[in-house]
């Protein structure tokens, strides 16, 4: 049996059935009351928690058949995962769910030697790029894949759907009670936002570091009473591949130009006023964006109230600029940002849940004024896809994307083509979030307004210099460039579902054919 | 000629023509002109390559209301007829030969246009043509280059080979260039052509960018040849006019209506009469606060 659902994608029914799941309905997410869940603590004074090897650690913990979890914010420099990750593998344990952040292109071997080894037989993650994700849409899972946004993966913790039994997580530093943060060490992070869900919600925490220091360790992100174990490890990253060295701002005339034009909608948008808010993303048009928002605010004499999300340097000297007065900071994607932490009072580390979870008694999201988000595809009707490729295959993840698009002004920054690859078609392989939420496209030619934004489109119309077009028209423009490609090929096997914030399922992806 | 000298030319930005990803996206910045280089950026092994993807991309690509220029190989190389050839058929605007040196050379260009015209079933007559002055020889023979042929549109003056010839190179003050600009702007003024200013290329020096482009406008240049999509902006921001000068013109073209209203020839504003090349840069004028963005297309300022 099949069903649509309402962003008109066909789901397996019977799956949905099998694991308990409501198909998407709609961006709303009202005012239910929802009951939160508690982990358990096994209660002591603290003395023991420093342990000699992972291996006891994971002889202590780790079960056949139970959820384990990692945080990203190592991206690439993470030596965390591996090391772990082998000794599960090396201690023949079976049929774990792995239930990290996300998975960095660094975890992809080990992901799929233990797919292979048996050891991992079930994964949620917010998404996979590479060898795995290749691996993962050409079947290499049996267990479908559940892509969750960092909002939602907050959401599912704290209800449930994710039970962490062991969060493993890597820290720059910490005492020998587990009192630690990701801003001082060798390998400094800034914000340990995802992690800290972890850390609340895990049975059992085990914090692994290179950086023992005197007890009490302050500021503490991740408290005492929250950690069972302390691993002490040679190196738990590589500083140099954490976060890119110095934000360097695009020379790309193509992506200036979609910047200048976002830029434009953002200052003549109803949102651009003092004390407004914003989220910007880490590519080059959206640090583009950054510059000339900064000049913006400057000529206009405005402030923002608050920049949300993943931070970038560019996004950390507005604050000791004065024009954005708080940075409400879950992860930073370069030094400059995560050292700035350390010395920037300003600048507060927030966790997922209150960053982006959708059930809650207020997130961040919620407040935000304007969000310069990007786009694999986006098709005429502003749906979004940020997961698989041109070829089908999952390479991306969802991030913050469907948590930030709920802001007032959601807009996407994306070119109308790539190469001979449309970004603006008919339909995306994979609606990751919804055209309802999506308010603004903006490409190298000029914007297309959602037509159920009448406010915007009459605010949005005749910005010297932005042409408005219909999405459709964009789309036939797109498809003038590069032509019509084939279309894909898939098996009727799903190999990941992807979930709306609110847990529903927003689309499944099917495994490629061969 | 009417048309060729009320067009503006701020802008004339070079697109090597075997960069697919280049000429794809060539109309997106706003250039007044693109010219697809077959030249000097196209290595010998992919002359033919490049051919093909400029015909191509004229007939299927929009390059949104751009003057569309192509940079043929010289006269003297054995891509040139190829070039006219499948440029003409194309459909191109305007042809632009480098080195030259003689008005000759511009009647011969023409007169395989005009056959390249005909084989192809074109409006004899439809493509125009525009010269690079790239030596000393050129220089002195531009006043007649800029008169050999009615097809021409402008000329452009090349710096790099033209410094080369005369034994010296480029400087930050310009001085080596000062003959060969006056030379090139007069001899295209006497003949109601465009006048191109030459590439600036070191795109880290944004202050001898404005520094150049601010001469070369009060000199009286249409405009510049680019490298680069970024100096479009740059340059369009030296050629815009100022609040008063807009102002100004608004008065002569109202002055101008009030004539014609009153069915008066002679136009006059604040008890004077307004001269003919008054009312003529009064016009330009509103044509650039128009491309600037500055003034709606009934001359009504655009509140921002």
């Amino acid at each position: 049996m099949i069903l649509k659902n309402n962003v008109n994608r066909t789901l397996s029914d019977d799956l949905l059935k099998e694991l308990d799941y409501k198909p998407y309905t709609s961006t709303e997410i009202g005012n239910p009351d929802i009951q939160r869940v508690a982990p358990k603590v096994h209660v002591s004074t603290g003395d023991n928690k420093v342990v000699k090897s992972i291996e006891d650690v994971v002889k202590a913990t780790v079960k056949d058949g139970m959820t384990i979890s990692f945080h990203h914010h190592f991206r690439n420099g993470d030596y965390v995962f591996n090391k772990v990750m082998r000794v599960i593998i090396d201690a023949g344990i079976k049929n774990l769910t792995l239930a990290p952040s996300s998975l960095t292109g660094v975890m992809n071997d080990m992901v799929i030697e233990a797919i292979k080894a048996g050891t991992i037989t079930n994964i949620t993650s917010s998404g996979m790029r590479g060898s795995l994700g290749d691996f993962v849409s050409h079947g290499g899972l049996k267990n479908p894949v559940i892509f969750r946004s960092h909002g939602n993966r907050a959401r599912a913790i704290e209800h449930g759907d994710i039970k962490i039994d062991v969060a493993f997580l890597g820290v720059p530093n910490a005492d020998k009670l587990g009192n630690a943060n990701g801003m001082a060490g060798k390998a400094v992070f800034g914000s340990l936002g995802y992690a800290l869900m972890d850390a609340q919600y895990a049975d059992n925490v085990v914090l692994l570091t290179d950086n023992l220091v005197d007890y009490p360790n302050t500021p503490a992100s991740i408290k005492q009473t929250q950690v069972d174990y302390v691993v002490q490890v040679d190196e738990v990253g590589d500083p140099d591949k954490i976060g890119s060295g110095a934000t360097r701002f695009t020379k790309d005339p193509k992506e200036l130009k979609i910047a200048e034009m976002v830029n434009s909608v953002i200052t003549h948008s109803p949102y651009f006023k003092d004390g407004f808010s914003f989220q910007t993303g880490s590519g080059g048009a959206a640090l583009a964006v950054t510059r000339y928002l900064r000049a913006a605010m400057l000529a206009n004499k405005i402030t923002a109230s608050f920049a949300l999300g993943g931070i970038t340097k560019p996004t950390t000297d507005l604050l000791e600029e004065g024009l954005v007065r708080r940075v409400m900071d879950v992860q930073d994607f370069d030094k400059g940002a995560a050292s700035s932490m350390q010395k920037n009072p300003n600048q507060q580390e927030i966790d997922a849940s209150w960053y982006a979870d959708p059930d809650n008694k207020g997130a961040m999201v919620d407040q935000l004024d304007v969000a310069i988000l990007s786009a694999l595809e986006i098709d005429t009707k502003f749906n979004v896809n940020v997961m698989t490729g041109s070829d089908g295959v999952i390479r991306g993840a969802v991030g913050g994307h469907q948590d930030a698009a709920t802001s007032k002004l959601t807009i996407i920054s994306a070119p109308l083509v790539r190469g001979r690859i449309a970004t603006v078609v008919p339909d995306v392989t994979t609606v990751v979030t919804p055209g309802d939420s999506i308010d603004v496209l903006v490409t190298e030619v000029g914007i297309a307004i959602n037509p159920k934004r009448k406010d915007l489109v009459a605010k949005l119309s005749n910005i010297p210099g932005v042409p408005v077009f219909k999405i459709e028209d964009l789309q036939k423009l797109a498809e003038k460039r590069v032509g019509q490609p084939k279309p894909l090929e898939f098996t009727d096997r799903t190999v990941a579902m992807v979930e709306y914030r609110d847990g529903s399922i927003i689309d499944e992806i099917k495994q490629v054919k061969d | 000629m009417a048309e060729n000298s009320e067009r503006l030319r701020r802008t004339m930005m070079f697109v090597p023509g075997n960069n697919p990803a280049m000429v794809k996206d060539a109309g997106i910045y706003g250039a007044d002109s693109i010219m697809f280089d077959l030249e000097d950026s196209v290595s010998l092994a992919e002359k033919d390559a490049a051919r093909v993807l400029v015909y191509e991309s004229l007939q299927t690509q929009d390059y949104e209301g751009a003057e569309l220029v192509v940079r043929v190989n010289g006269i003297d190389t054995p891509y040139y007829h190829n070039d006219v050839r499948a440029m003409v058929k194309a459909g191109i605007e305007v042809v632009r030969l480098p080195k030259v040196e003689s008005a000759k050379m511009i009647q011969d260009l023409v007169k395989d246009v005009e056959a390249a015209e005909k084989e192809f079933g074109r409006e004899v007559g439809s493509t125009h043509v525009m010269a690079a002055i790239e030596s000393a020889k050129g220089v002195l023979n531009a006043p007649a280059i800029a008169a050999s042929s009615d097809r021409m549109i402008g000329l452009a003056l090349s710096a790099e080979d033209y410094t080369t010839d005369m034994k010296t190179h480029r400087y930050p003050d310009g001085a080596e260039l000062e003959f060969a600009r006056n030379m090139v702007l007069h001899s295209a003024r006497a003949a109601g052509i465009a006048a191109f200013d030459t590439v600036f290329t070191n795109m880290d020096d944004t202050d001898g960018f404005y520094r150049e482009t601010r001469y070369i406008h009060q000199l009286g240049f249409d405009g510049k040849s680019l490298v680069n999509p970024r100096q479009i902006k740059m340059v369009n921001s030296v050629y815009e006019p100022t609040a008063k000068e807009i102002a100004n013109a608004r008065n002569v073209i109202n002055a101008i209506k009030e004539a014609k209203l009153k069915g008066s020839g002679v136009i006059s504003m604040n008890g004077q009469m307004v001269d003919r090349p008054v009312v003529m840069r009064a016009q330009r004028v509103m044509r650039l606060a128009q491309a600037s963005h500055l003034v709606d297309e009934e001359g009504n300022d655009i509140e921002e």
